[in-house]
């Protein structure tokens, strides 16, 4: 098997990197869809703005830490104008609404960077070293691929801790499981939403950094695939649940890593087609995701 | 008598709409006349979107790829056997021999439309959720894939150049009103009105012995059948390929869909006109355009920028549309001694 689809220590470190980074969109992805019930689909949008602050800042020759400080202000600026202009509006619509909705705020915020930047893009390229490999026990290994596994675990441990030993975090888990009952215990609606909507921005920024290393030329439709790819991982994982759906952000990046550079050219350009028709099959056998337990039913429709 | 003229209204609005479009197109220019062409196309497919989506209340972002199978199915079948070898050097053989008219490119790409549908939606039509909105997408993205790469079925990543050009106004106002029409005739069958009872309460309509899988695969496959039919008049429009059938396509059609109103046949034939009207007069500006005395010249994205907007502020502000998701009906009678 391993001979077959010559796999080396080189692609599982991407592979695990990739499904850290993955992970990282599903937890941001997920945190929102927690408290709000809508699925952003305009969080690849959030994450190319981040990556343009970098290559911005790249190409005006600010040192490292003052692009990547620029990327998170860029993206919680816009994740802010987000929750205002666009969720609060919508807040008590349906699924199907919500839904389609950021379809089209993603598509506008594209279509923005398009004119402000055109379509052929810009290079973050101040990260570059990290592409380079470092030798662990005579196997080479890209830097970037064990900074994005570190970036992932601190990020998620960091997360555990707020959302179980803070009073916002139990907020907003107890907002999660039922908005209308936590409401009526004194938890305020804009205070929770807000606080999810900014953590899931800061985690849109890190996924910049992290993402920008690994493909440096930012054009508009930059982490639009990653997002589509992201929310196939987070369904076929369980959305209700936090913990499921970043193990299937996990899972979908590790396989899409993993067989991208195994796979011969020949295959691998097939490659999108295998993972939405593994999706598709998980979804027909456990439509409630592979990583939950319980039985329930999506019941609502989008 | 006057159930049949509620009915004759109903449809009434909307094909009018088209027959207007059409015959507007013929006092302009030629370079004028093909927004109209678009137009109509547009029409054409966001009413395939309508009849599976509006009725049925499911949001699908794969209806593009039937309407990029029926391209490719209409545009493989119609292009001379002498130029196939030139722009699709590795077509499988039986495909390379085979030449058909016009009309029955469109008709075996309808089939083909339906005959997807109905084998992608067999599995699909289970789910319901989230899990179906990204199943559909992933219905999408494999399609996208496969013709992109697969050329032994088509031009992959070339563009579809030599197909004849047939789709004038004539044709695409004659399929954009037959697309009408049949999406009419559903909606108004027993199994249109059950799928919209589905659609309103599910809960209420399995209590009276209805299946809401088998009445969503057959809107499944009809705008399957729609979709790839419209495709067909798209690739005789002008050269395709699949980067123009993927996501700026689902993106635009979706946004017609819902600006005009997801619920009625006359709010999809409105928001695609709408929409298209708005799109080209952009598309025209972003080539430079001098509009009473102003040169305008809009850099390009301008058009997904405006739809965007549009398409959210409508979300926002009228989320059942332009045409509040209703048909066009007459005035009602008013009930003497009723409550209201």
């Amino acid at each position: 098997m391993i001979a077959v689809l010559n796999i080396d220590w080189q692609t599982l470190a991407d592979a695990v990197g990739l499904g850290s980074v993955y992970a990282l969109m599903a937890v941001g992805i997920g945190l929102v869809f927690g408290v709000l019930r809508l699925v952003n689909f305009a969080y690849g949008q959030l994450i190319m703005a981040g990556a343009f602050a970098l290559a911005l800042a790249s190409q005006w020759g600010w040192p490292v830490w003052a692009g990547v400080a620029l990327c998170f202000a860029a993206v919680l600026v816009l994740s802010a104008l987000m929750e205002l202009v666009v969720f609060r509006p919508l807040r008590g619509q349906s699924p199907a609404v919500m839904l389609v909705a950021t379809f089209a705020v993603a598509f506008l915020l594209e279509a923005i960077a398009l004119i402000w930047f055109g379509s052929l893009g810009k290079i973050a390229a101040s990260l570059a070293y990290l592409q380079q490999p470092v030798t662990i026990g005579g196997v080479d290994i890209r830097k970037i691929a064990i900074v994005a596994t570190i970036v992932a675990v601190v990020c998620l441990a960091a997360l555990v801790a707020l959302l179980s030993r803070t009073n916002v975090g139990l907020q907003m888990r107890a907002a999660a499981i039922d908005f209308q009952t936590a409401r009526l215990l004194g938890v305020r609606a804009n205070r929770v939403i807000g606080a999810a909507v900014l953590i899931s921005g800061v985690l849109a920024a890190a996924v910049a950094v992290l993402l920008t290393v690994q493909s440096p030329l930012v054009t508009p439709d930059f982490a639009l695939r990653d997002t589509i790819l992201v929310l196939a991982g987070v369904v076929l994982g369980g959305m209700y649940r936090l913990g499921s759906a970043t193990l299937g952000g996990f899972a979908i990046g590790f396989a899409s890593g993993l067989l991208g550079g195994a796979l011969p050219t020949a295959q691998s350009q097939y490659l999108p087609s295998f993972l939405f028709a593994a999706v598709i099959l998980v979804l027909l056998v456990r439509p409630q995701g592979l990583f939950t337990r319980s039985r329930q039913q999506a019941v609502e429709r989008v | 008598m006057r159930r049949f003229a509620g009915a004759l209204v109903e449809l009434g609005g909307p094909a009018l709409l088209v027959v207007a479009a059409g015959l507007l197109g013929t006092v302009f220019s030629h370079a004028t006349q093909t927004y109209f062409i678009g137009a109509l196309v547009n029409v054409a497919i966001v009413v395939a979107l309508y009849s599976f989506i509006g009725n049925s209340g499911v949001v699908s972002f794969g209806h593009i790829s039937f309407v990029a199978l029926g391209a490719w199915t209409a545009g493989v079948l119609s292009v001379p056997t002498a130029e196939k070898p030139a722009i699709m050097p590795n077509l499988a053989h039986g495909l390379r021999t085979t030449t058909v008219a016009n009309v029955p490119s469109l008709a075996i790409a309808a089939g083909v439309g339906a005959a997807f549908a109905l084998v992608v939606g067999l599995p699909l039509m289970r789910l319901s959720g989230l899990a179906a909105g990204i199943a559909t997408f992933g219905v999408l993205e494999i399609t996208h894939n496969v013709l992109r790469y697969w050329e032994k079925i088509g031009p992959g990543l070339n563009t579809f150049s030599s197909v004849p050009e047939t789709t004038g106004l004539l044709q695409a106002a004659v399929g954009a009103l037959l697309a009408v029409c049949i999406a009419y005739g559903y909606q108004r069958s027993r199994f249109g009105r059950v799928l919209r009872a589905t659609r309103e309460d599910p809960a209420a309509a399995r209590a009276v012995g209805v299946s809401m899988y088998v009445q969503r695969l057959v809107a499944f496959g009809l705008s399957g059948a729609l979709a790839g039919f419209a495709g067909g008049i798209y690739v005789h429009l002008l050269p395709l390929n699949t980067e123009a059938l993927y996501l700026n396509l689902t993106f635009i059609t979706l946004a017609m869909l819902v600006i005009g109103g997801t619920t009625s046949l006359l709010g999809a034939v409105v928001g695609a006109l709408a929409v298209s009207g708005v799109d080209s007069f952009l598309a025209n500006a972003e080539n430079g355009v001098s509009l009473a005395g102003w040169n305008v010249d809009l850099p390009s994205g301008t058009r997904i920028v405006v739809v965007g907007a549009l398409m959210a502020l409508v979300l926002i502000l009228r989320p059942s549309g332009l045409t509040g998701g209703r048909e066009l009906g007459l005035p009602r009678r008013p009930r003497i001694g009723s409550a209201r």
